[in-house]
């Protein structure tokens, strides 16, 4: 068998002429996959009856339709939206700045960094932000002696409470996705930018952050998704986001699964808008990397 | 001849190992000095140690007549800054076996990087003389091509002109061409051959001894952190005097 595909491959020796060329012309048909479509119709059955299930249950869509763009569903909605943005964003600083603080030489930057994500990682996210809300009952005046002083109540409003517990939360998680990105970025890198003499400072800026950025953009990205989710949890601290706002309504008009439907929807599609947009950022920061070709397959990528 | 590099008593431990013994060298500007030996002798670590990628455990080194990496404040030296130290490397340019090229920046991008960056010198300027180094290397048509796009030996010869984009007093080469397929080393020799003739003072860690007989003023055989022979390519590399740099002829050879 291996002898003959070797001898018709070489096209040569006399024994050729055993095979026949004129079937070189004849139609190749694949391979037919019975399985795939056995399993096609099984689900086809089963997504049939959950639909008819929902249709005929005990769901007014009218009503979700009638509060789709209600009033405080938008403001919930553009209220989740900005809490998102802001307590991601300070996720993301405070998260670059402890992971240098837990690479660096000096050990106080360190054990200051080790600590914040061992008790920020270490407690629940909702208990946090029960604390943040409640801190006026530890300290009841906050300020700087002589320049201003302030009511706690006054100032760990919910929306304040909840940008604290979601972004200094987030910010331990962060952190060590941008110290496993850093730790991506081949040591011979440092060597060539402290050659050309740059400082650690702007090695860093200039040559490992943007290199790194393409292990963190992925699970980033990730986190933003949930960052999206999890704010609804600042509805127990009565922050006015897209489920406080559904529930509000809900304790009125009693259409509870209504109501969880119009905000589930929302809670989609902007998680929809947000993959599209990290696909992009991730191309973006991919740059000469795709297209390796000396050393190929230097490093496994992990993403999902 | 005034000496670009001095090493006195330079020792050097990575743990238990001792990589650098008692070195204390004088290389003269002006000359390409090729550093051969086997493997674990200490050769690239002293070349990592001029260019401070290494701290030195004792002793002393100067640069171009500068005490590198400490200042001496009567008898003791006190460790430099980060910044003092990025300026020190500004002497002398480094070329690595694994060429370190940045990855997410093309081959113009590279070479413009130190000078933009560090030297605050104007980018157009930058990118005049880049595309210049880029063409005396032989790859004036890869400027825009990464690093990944380029095979090893246009990697190397780029890493050459970022280097050589600082315009350093000195280049130091870590064996620039071990990590290299072998139909690839010849490119990478000549634009080394090109240099030496320009008259740039050049330090090269090899196991080219082909090169070093041809291109080097001096050789110098290294073993167990120390230096063992000193001389021209002739008395080092033809006429060995003693008997483990004898040894490490012939096992190269063989």
């Amino acid at each position: 068998m291996s002898s003959a595909a070797a001898q018709s491959a070489s096209g040569s020796g006399p024994k050729a002429e055993r095979f026949d060329p004129s079937i070189a012309h004849l139609t190749h048909v694949p391979r037919r996959h019975y399985g795939r479509w056995i399993a096609s119709l099984l689900i086809l059955i089963v997504f049939a009856y959950v639909a008819k299930a929902f249709a005929e249950g005990q769901i007014d869509w009218k009503v979700v339709g009638q509060f789709f763009t209600a009033q405080s569903i938008l403001s919930g909605l553009g209220n989740t939206i900005i809490m998102t943005i802001c307590a991601m964003a300070l996720g993301i600083a405070l998260g670059v700045l402890f992971a240098i603080m837990v690479m660096s030489p000096n050990p106080v930057l360190k054990g200051v960094a080790v600590f914040y994500i061992w008790f920020f990682r270490g407690t629940p996210l909702l208990l946090q932000l029960l604390i943040w809300f409640n801190l006026a009952l530890v300290f009841p005046r906050i300020g700087i002696p002589g320049l201003f002083e302030a009511r706690m109540v006054d100032v760990m409003t919910p929306f304040v409470a909840t940008l604290l517990g979601l972004g200094i939360n987030q910010g331990a998680y962060t952190a060590e996705v941008v110290r496993s990105g850093i730790l991506s970025v081949d040591v011979g890198q440092t060597e060539a930018a402290k050659s050309i003499g740059m400082t650690r400072l702007t090695t860093l800026r200039r040559i490992i952050l943007p290199q790194a950025m393409r292990v963190i953009i992925p699970p980033v990205g990730n986190e933003v998704i949930s960052m999206v989710k999890l704010t609804s949890i600042a509805s127990v601290i009565g922050y006015a986001e897209v489920l406080r706002n559904a529930q509000t309504i809900y304790y009125a008009n009693a259409r509870v699964i209504e109501l969880l439907i119009v905000a589930a929807a929302w809670y989609l599609m902007i998680v929809t808008v947000l993959s599209v947009g990290q696909h992009f950022l991730e191309r973006y920061f991919a740059k000469g990397q795709s297209r390796r070709k000396t050393r190929p397959a230097a490093r496994p990528t992990l993403e999902s | 001849m005034i000496p670009i590099v001095v090493a006195a008593d330079v020792r050097k431990a990575f743990g238990s190992v001792q990589a650098l013994d008692g070195v204390s060298i004088e290389i003269p500007a002006g000359q390409v000095m090729c550093i051969v030996g086997p493997s674990g002798s200490g050769k690239s670590t002293l070349l990592r140690c001029i260019n401070q990628l290494e701290r030195i455990d004792s002793g002393a080194i100067w640069v171009d007549g500068e005490l590198i990496g400490y200042r001496r404040v009567g008898d003791k030296l006190y460790e430099l800054t980060d910044a003092e130290i990025a300026r020190q490397r500004l002497t002398s340019g480094m070329v690595f076996q694994r060429f370190n090229l940045f990855q997410h920046m093309t081959a113009l991008e590279n070479i413009i990087e130190g000078p933009v960056t560090v030297q605050k010198r104007r980018r157009r300027d930058a990118v005049d003389e880049a595309v210049a180094l880029l063409e005396r290397v032989g790859l004036g048509a890869k400027r825009d091509s990464y690093p990944s796009e380029l095979s090893g030996g246009q990697q190397q010869r780029v890493a050459i002109a970022r280097a050589l984009a600082m315009k350093p007093k000195l280049m130091l080469f870590d064996e620039p061409t071990s990590a290299l397929d072998p139909e690839l080393v010849g490119e990478v020799l000549s634009v080394m051959r090109d240099l030496a003739s320009s008259g740039m003072t050049m330090i090269v860690v090899t196991h080219e001894l082909g090169f070093a007989r041809e291109v080097a003023n001096e050789v110098v055989f290294m073993d167990r952190g120390a230096i063992v022979e000193r001389g021209s390519p002739q008395e080092v590399l033809v006429h060995p005097q003693q008997q483990r740099t004898r040894d490490f002829i012939a096992a190269v050879l063989a």
